[in-house]
């Protein structure tokens, strides 16, 4: 059999698929930057010399690391509003993107924090800074720079995985998709073009991460010791 | 049985769809590991122009969601014609997402084998597939294990988006249950308890199977995360 593609009338609709990107940018962005912080401060409270804390900080990592983030989307949506407490599509989703995006990029930043030699602090301490200095100038800083690649593909992720967020209803280019393809019965061309567009995001929004990367860190170009 | 509460039979119902979720997975795992193992070697390949077309297929199935690929493999196969059930779907779409990012940790893990390796085997004399057979590959195995446990979690979470295509595993079962007795909270709870169960003795798995390689220092590489 013979299948033509029809895009035209796909395309035709090119301002939804604009507005969905717009969307899915605009729950990928504070997300990521929310989960970030929020992931670094677990990462502080997992390695934190009180126990409870440290305890809670890593259960809560492992939850959410081991659940399928279409599962806490529906218990955020769902959840929250049996319990009575109604919240829009759109806050949800956030909400649970930044629980996810926090799990994993503690995780990550814990590891940048490990590898930092004790040494370091060691000196830092002699040389008489404060412990919050030696966390943000030893510790935090360092750290942050050598985990930089891996919380870039993490954040990529995050930015893909919000498609899941159609299931409740959130607007973004998956959602969209559903939408067109309703319209103009061509599921096919409608969700290659999505495909298409989160290609073009995640290539974008990973060029972006790196000029920011070489923006922000410049220590080691200044010390002359690139990677 | 009308009392409308969460009973005995909802609870096996579920347990089906658990049993589903881990076979899904399964499948998964063994046809995207076999593709994934393709994958690697063509991503080393000698000729260049398979290496950057392995390249290229690989940037495009990372950087599309799953779940975009899920439906443009479901919609795919029947405009092709083909009325098949959606595990048929789940399971295509599952392999090639699986086999692109099992490519890409094998790859780095055969990359990982020390150079001189390659060499001295190559002094032996011994054809490129001995030097991998004999070689390489038994001690890119015991590299890649840790991280190939690891993601075996993800693909466990990732199964999850095949209930949004009808297929009837764990979230769908749940979402059914859902339907007639209009609990969402306790039974995503109970549905994200269940993923727990399955998907943290692997975590735990994996974390000890890195401790026993003693990385040392690149313990710290946090593994492909996807959510």
């Amino acid at each position: 059999m013979r299948y033509e593609f029809d895009f035209a009338t796909v395309l035709a609709s090119w301002p939804q698929f604009l507005e969905g990107a717009w969307m899915t940018i605009l729950l990928s962005f504070p997300a990521t930057v929310i989960g970030f912080v929020g992931g670094t401060l677990l990462a502080i409270g997992r390695r934190s010399s009180t126990r409870w804390l440290s305890n809670a900080c890593g259960a809560y990592v492992e939850v959410i690391r081991n659940t399928p983030l279409l599962v806490q989307v529906f218990l955020v949506f769902f959840g929250l509003a049996s319990m009575g407490w109604k919240v829009a599509a759109f806050t949800a989703a956030l909400l649970s993107l930044v629980i996810n995006v926090a799990a994993y990029s503690s995780e990550i930043m814990r590891a940048g924090m490990d590898s930092i030699h004790k040494g370091q602090i060691e000196a830092a301490e002699c040389l008489g800074l404060t412990r919050r200095q030696v966390y943000w100038h030893v510790v935090l800083r360092p750290a942050m720079e050598k985990v930089y690649p891996a919380l870039t593909s993490q954040f990529v992720l995050l930015m893909l995985a919000s498609s899941i967020t159609s299931q409740i209803s959130v607007e973004e280019l998956t959602a969209v998709a559903a939408r067109v393809q309703s319209e103009t019965f061509r599921p096919f061309e409608a969700y290659i073009v999505v495909a298409v567009a989160y290609l073009a995001l995640s290539l974008l929004m990973r060029a972006g991460l790196w000029l920011f990367g070489q923006m922000v860190f410049t220590r080691q170009r200044k010390l002359g010791s690139t990677k | 049985m009308i009392d409308g509460g969460l009973n005995a039979y909802h609870l096996q119902y579920l347990l089906w769809g658990a049993l589903w979720t881990i076979g899904l997975s399964l499948i998964a795992f063994i046809g995207g590991g076999l593709a994934g193992g393709v994958i690697a070697l063509c991503r080393i390949s000698p000729i260049k122009a398979v290496r950057w077309a392995t390249i290229a297929w690989i940037q495009l199935i990372q950087g599309t969601p799953l779940l975009v690929v899920l439906f443009l493999c479901y919609f795919g196969l029947s405009i092709m014609g083909l009325e098949l059930p959606g595990i048929v779907a789940a399971s295509i779409a599952m392999v090639v997402y699986v086999s692109a990012y099992l490519g890409e940790i094998w790859r780095g893990c055969i990359e990982s084998v020390p150079r001189t390796q390659w060499e001295a085997a190559e002094c032996l004399a011994l054809s490129r597939t001995q030097r991998m057979r004999l070689v390489v590959l038994p001690q890119a195995v015991r590299i890649g294990t840790p991280p190939t446990v690891g993601f075996m979690v993800q693909i466990v979470k990732n199964t999850s988006l095949a209930s949004i295509i009808g297929f009837i595993e764990l979230v769908r079962a749940g979402q059914l249950i859902n339907n007639s007795i209009f609990q969402p909270f306790l039974v995503y709870l109970l549905i994200a308890i269940l993923y727990f169960a399955i998907c943290f003795p692997l975590s735990l798995w994996s974390r000890k199977l890195e401790q026993r390689l003693q990385f040392g220092s690149r313990a710290a590489t946090p593994s492909a995360n996807a959510t």
